[in-house]
Formats: C-alpha cells, structure tokens, sequence
C-alpha cells in the first residue's frame, strides 16, 4: 500500500528525493533536507497523509553526518504509512514541521533533548523528557547509561514574557482599540498544577497562568517519569525488553506486551500459530476493558461521582484475578514472547471470563444510568476541553481521544493484525470531541471488546502456543537435559539473544490509548540498536494547552481524566 | 494499659507514649505520593476489596499538610526529587514513610540516567516494601510492620528519631548516605 506514497513522491518530487529503500513493507525515503519541508506538506496536503505519527531520532557515530531524523506520517483513511528521513551533521539544523503539524513541536523537542539535533523555526524549542539542569544528550551513543544527573530545583515554565504577553491579549479582548483600563501581568497568578497534584494522573505538570478560577495560559511539562525505556532497550536483548513494555502503559500491560512481541515477529518473519492469535486477542482485549475502566471511574471521581469508582473498580479487580491467575502477577504481566506466549490458558478460563463479562455489563449499566442522565456529570462533561477533528488530527491524536471527534481511524480495522479482520466489531465514535465524548466512546469500546472477547472464546483453537522455531522460542528442558543440541540453542538463545536481522521495521497496533508502536532498528548483533516506542500519550498530551486554554481549573481536570494520560507511556 | 481495681471510677492507666502510639498507629492518614504502576496498585489497595480502611489508615489526604504517612508509590526520576523532598518537607511532625514498590527503594531495574536510585538519597524511610508493584498485601504487610514500629516509639520527631536510628542502626531508615545537594 505505501508504495504508492513512494511512487508519487518520485513522480511529484523526484528532485527531493536522495534515496528510497524497504524492509518488510516500511518503506523509508530519504530527502534532501532543505526540500524537506516541501516533501512533508506534499504528502499532507496531496497525498493525505493527515497524521505525524512521531519523529524519531538515530545517532551513527561513525559517519560524518551522525544524526538521522525520522518523520513518520500516515493516513488515517487508507493504510499508508511513510518514512521520511534527513541526514544532518552535529549542530546542524534541520527545518521544523510544527507549521505543517501542531504534533512535531514535542516531537521534535524529544529529538533536540535526547539527540542534541536543533530544529529551525521551531516554536519552543527547550528540553522535554530529561531536566533542565541535565547536560549532554541521553541517546547519543556515547552517553553511559547509569550517568544520573541531580536537579537542584524544578523549572519555571511561564517566563514574565509570556505572562505580558498574556495580559496584553486580554487587555486587547477587552478594549480591542487599546483604550481605558489595561490588563496588569500581576493580575493573574501562577498556579502549578502537579506533578504530585492528585488530580494530575501520576506525575504530570502543568503551570496555569489563572485569572479566578480561569485558566488563561498553561504550559504542560512532562517527563517526571522518564524511565529510559529507550536507552534501556539498546542495553538488553529484545527478549530482555518484554519486562519493561509491561511498564509503558500499566494499566493495559498485556497490549503493550502483545504489541511489541508481533513488532520484532515482523522483522523476524515469524508466523505465530492460531492457538497464540486468539489468545493474544483475549487478553488485549481484557486489558482494553480494564484500561478503560479506570480511566472511567478515576475520571468521574474527578467531578465528584466516587460511587462510579466503586463500580469501575470491583469488575477491574475481578479481571485482575484473571490476568493473575493467566500469568502470576497482577499488573506486571510479562506474558506474551516472542514467537508465542509464556503460559497456555488454565483450566476453567473460559468460564470465569464468562462470569466476569457478564459483571462488567451490570457495572456499565449501572454507571451509564448514574451518569447519562446527571445533571452535574453533563454539565460538567458536554463542551469541556473540546476538540475539532482538524486540530485533533494536527495533534496527532489517536484511539479514543480522536474517534471522539468523529474520525474512524482503529488501527484492528486499518491495519487489521492479530486475525483482526475475522472479527465483528464495530468502532464507536463520538461527535463533539469533547469529554462526555470521550467517556462514552470509551464505555461503547468496552461493549465492542466485550464482543470480541466472546468471538475468541467461541472459536479458541486447540494446538501449540509457540511457535515451531529454534530461533526464537527456548527448547523445552527435557532436550536441554538430554541433547547437546538443545543446550546448545538454550546457550545462544540466553547468551546472545535472539538474532534478529539488520533492517527497521515498525509494528503497531490499537492500545488502549490509540496507536502504540514499536520502531525498530537492529544492526544484527542481539540487540536493538535503537528502539522508538511511539506512545498514543504522547502527541495528546501536547493539546493540553489548547485543550484548557479559557475554561476552569476544574474542567481542566474534568478533561485531562478523559484523555486518559498514562505517564509510564507518556515519558518512557 | 491497666484497669486500676481499687478506683470504682473505671479508670485506665497506662503510659503517655503508649496511649498516644496507640491512638497514632491507627489513625493513620496516607497521602499517596503516586508516580507510576505502584499507584495503580495503591488504588486496589484503597478501593473496596481490598480496603486500606480495614487498617485505620484509610483517610487518604492530597495535602502533605493533613497526613502523616507519605506512600511513595512508583519511580522518582531526578527530575521529580526536589519535589518529593519539598511534599515530605510539607508535611507535620510526627510523620512517617512508606516506601512502595522497588523503584521507590532502589530504583528497581531502572538502573540508568533518569532514575533516583531510592529515594533514601534524599527522604528517610520507615518501611520498604519489596514487590514490581507490591500486591495489596504486600503493601498492607508494610502499614502493619509501621504500626508495629510506631508502638515502640518514644514521643520524638521524626528528625530526632531518624538521627537516633542513623546512630545505633536499630530502626530501619535512611542508612545510606544522602548525596551532595539533595541531602536532608
């Protein structure tokens, strides 16, 4: 399908383009990076490539020109996806995309903060995942890893200029001539939302610039939970990463598991076998409920509703005795690997997920007759924190937050994966893009999952979970026990890790948030030279600002419970 | 605690320490102090099957000003540090610490640039709870091993006892030393 993208990029700007190159189905092209910026708002505005997907660093210390920038954009009618790529030396700039797309400025941001790569005419372009005190620039190579930085004191988002600036717009809405009483900058006060708010979700902060209860300005800030997932995944083997996918986004572990277990299959070529499919699709899908259960219920105690977190929360802990009884832990999951799954299903699984299912339909009923009809849920709720489709889709939103606008974009139905396609399910979406939106389109997506769920358990095939291949999947003990053969690939699998081939590739499917993916890039030595999670977070986050600009303090926390922000995915 | 026999008046005696020990153990007030996974756990720990209340500590608090017993519950990047040791600052004698999950503790398998390795560099502790995220359980183990240490408490501040602890090394707390410009 993204052939297309690349012919009509060499017929329309073959002039651009310095080379093009594929690996299984990603295509990746490589630009001239002055006409960088024609061949991005090309493949927007002609080519309908409506979402920045993620920009993605690379460092190669050995080559003259050390740093590639990747720009992932994408279609969200047609599967078509492209790879835009820019060489550029140390200190050299490469030209922003945040006039194109409103999701580039914190992509490009994480590139300038991890890499050192500077962007031209980007709007704000300071450090994003790592500290303002840090020093150096975390995924360069020759960054060491255990190199902690301290930081002596949090920084101050909103400078006295953007304060000015602030009050001179308020000043101009109310004597739009420039007369009479002007807005003082002293008469607003700063306030920081987070990161230990509560309210905040984790650790998220956002500095509120409030007049009243208004919030006139806001700067979100992120990055408290910087992890270092990336660096940590070129420090272990790819089967050593599954443990910390399980941390990305942990109130749906499994997704993340499943998702970046199918991401190195696709650079490996390894078909998995049916028995594993369907119950890769059971537990998705289980992990999807549970998801959104939270994200229900903590966003309605929120805006006062605790009863509904009572609801929410007991069919979430009696889904969590299926997870632990499918895999020994309750949130850490660590089930799926490559190749296959750690543990078959255990007996007696279909009847309790039966059980189960049935719970959460009398836990929704009950929290959509508490809610539908509230009069402090609605108020609360209808045109808070709303969004267009243009200005979501420039966000890069995707998942709940974007079908909420109306857009159809499922990645199980564009890009069907996991046997997808042989399902019936349907994908709710919403109008207004605003929260009441949001929480419906999450509560008829667990209805939809609930559908699914009952499909895999009717069709669950009897045979292998993993699949027949010594190159990803241990030997069982007995031949490690009896066969030099077997101690043999037991040895190299621990030792070496698996021998993934060079190449890059991007796997992806639908979390619980919107498209999570993996991208990958291996130079063949057992390790990932660079992995690039694109988190559904990550770009929604970004609309904070504009989503709370001119509403309450409160509705900024109404709306920021519905986008559903995982800091675990969000900062890596 | 003692029934005085000879005195009809039904009076109990007993010592100060005790009887205020008694009454702080379990009035426990949590503020959670949740980053990451371990705060997702902190919620089943709260919500009502499990039921933190079963304890005595179920008035969970958002202001560092009404609780005394800080649940660090997740990873603290050096990026969040300042701010945990400012809430832990925020909060009135006598207080104590949870530490939830091992990240919290040591930083768990986040052995890397972005991650305090335990937020004993810059916090004391009164309890580590092991665990990637500690069960329910686990966690409920932690406030009874708390309310156990707190019975056997004198009447001083958390800053005397903590000093008195890094003296004998009799009372689990901060043993490591704090670092340069995060120290306590």
């Amino acid at each position: 399908m993204s052939e297309r993208l690349v012919q009509a990029l060499r017929q329309e700007m073959g002039d651009a383009i310095l080379s093009s190159g594929s690996h299984c189905g990603d295509h990746t092209v490589k630009v001239d990076k002055s006409r960088l910026g024609d061949v991005l708002a090309h493949l927007k505005n002609q080519e309908g490539c409506a979402l920045l997907g993620d920009v993605i660093g690379v460092d190669h210390p050995e080559r003259e020109q050390r740093f590639e920038v990747v720009y992932y954009v994408r279609s969200v009618d047609r599967p078509e996806q492209v790879w835009v790529s820019v060489d550029v030396e140390e200190g050299e700039a490469v030209p922003s995309a945040a006039g194109l797309w409103k999701s580039a400025d914190w992509h490009e941001r994480e590139v300038y903060d991890l890499f050192g790569v500077p962007f031209s005419d980007h709007p704000d372009l300071r450090r994003i995942l790592t500290h303002h005190q840090f020093e150096g620039h975390a995924l360069r190579k020759d960054y060491p890893i255990e190199q902690g930085q301290e930081l002596s004191e949090p920084e101050k988002l909103l400078s006295d200029h953007d304060i000015a600036q602030a009050a001179h717009r308020a000043s101009l809405e109310l004597n739009p001539e420039g007369l009479g009483d002007e807005v003082h900058p002293s008469d607003f006060l700063t306030v920081n939302l987070g990161p230990s708010h509560p309210a905040m979700h984790g650790c998220l902060r956002a500095e509120c610039l409030i007049d009243g209860e208004t919030i006139v300005e806001s700067r979100p800030e992120i990055g408290y939970l910087h992890r270092c997932f990336e660096k940590e995944a070129e420090d272990h083997t790819w089967a050593q990463i599954m443990p910390y996918t399980d941390r990305l986004n942990y109130c749906s572990p499994m997704l993340n598991n499943v998702i970046y277990a199918m991401s190195v299959e696709k650079m490996m070529g390894v078909e998995v076998t049916e028995r594993c499919q369907v119950i890769r699709v059971l537990v998705s899908e289980l992990s999807r409920i549970i998801d959104h259960l939270v994200c229900v219920g903590t966003n309605l105690v929120d805006m006062g509703a605790l009863t509904m977190y009572w609801y929410t929360f007991n069919v979430r802990e009696a889904m969590y005795q299926i997870i632990e009884n499918l895999c020994g832990s309750r949130l850490t999951t660590n089930y799926a690997r490559i190749g296959g799954l750690s543990h078959d299903l255990y007996p007696g699984f279909e009847e309790e997920v039966r059980a189960k299912l049935a719970m959460l339909d009398e836990s929704i009923t009950e929290v959509v007759k508490l809610a539908a009809r509230n009069r402090i849920f609605l108020d609360r709720s209808l045109g808070v924190g709303a969004i267009s489709k243009e200005d979501a889709l420039s966000h890069g939103f995707t998942g709940p937050a974007l079908r909420a606008t109306g857009v159809e974009y499922d990645a199980r139905k564009l890009h069907p994966h996991m046997g997808y396609e042989d399902y019936d399910f349907d994908i709710p979406t919403g109008e207004a893009g605003d929260t009441h939106a949001r929480i419906m389109c999450r509560l008829a997506e667990m209805v939809q999952s609930k559908r699914l769920i009952e499909q895999a358990l009717d069709k669950l095939p009897e045979g292998p979970i993993n699949v027949d291949d010594a190159r990803v999947i241990l030997p069982p003990k007995e031949k490690v026990y009896s066969s030099i053969e077997g101690v043999m690939n037991q040895f190299k699998l621990i030792y070496e890790g698996l021998q993934v081939p060079a190449g890059r590739a991007y796997g992806f499917g639908e979390g619980a948030n919107g498209e999570l993916g993996f991208y990958n890039i291996s130079d063949g030595t057992g390790r990932p030279y660079r992995m690039k999670v694109r988190p559904p977070c990550f770009p929604i986050f970004g609309a904070f600002s504009d989503l709370v600009r001119g509403g309450m303090i409160s509705d900024a926390i109404a709306a920021l419970g519905s986008l559903n922000i995982i800091a675990g995915e969000l900062d890596r | 605690m003692a029934v005085d026999l000879n005195n009809p008046g039904n009076i109990l005696t007993t010592r100060l320490r005790q009887a205020v020990n008694w009454g702080r153990k379990y009035s426990l007030w949590p503020i959670p102090y949740g980053t990451a996974c371990c705060a997702i756990e902190f919620m089943a720990s709260v919500s009502s099957y499990h039921d933190l209340s079963r304890y005595g500590a179920e008035l969970v608090r958002f202001s560092p000003r009404q609780a005394d017993l800080m649940i660090v519950a997740g990873t603290i990047s050096y990026k969040q540090a300042p701010i945990l040791k400012t809430i832990y600052a925020q909060m009135c004698e006598p207080k104590w610490v949870i530490s939830m999950g091992v990240c919290a503790c040591t930083g768990g398998f986040y052995k890397n640039y972005g991650t305090l390795q335990g937020i004993d560099r810059v916090i004391p502790v009164d309890v580590y709870v092991a665990g990637c995220p500690p069960t329910p359980e686990n966690l409920f183990h932690g406030l009874i091993q708390l309310q156990e240490k707190i019975d056997r408490e004198g009447l001083v501040s958390s800053d005397e006892r903590h000093r008195l602890s890094a003296a004998n090394g009799t009372v689990t707390g901060s043993g490591r030393p704090t670092s340069p410009g995060m120290g306590t």
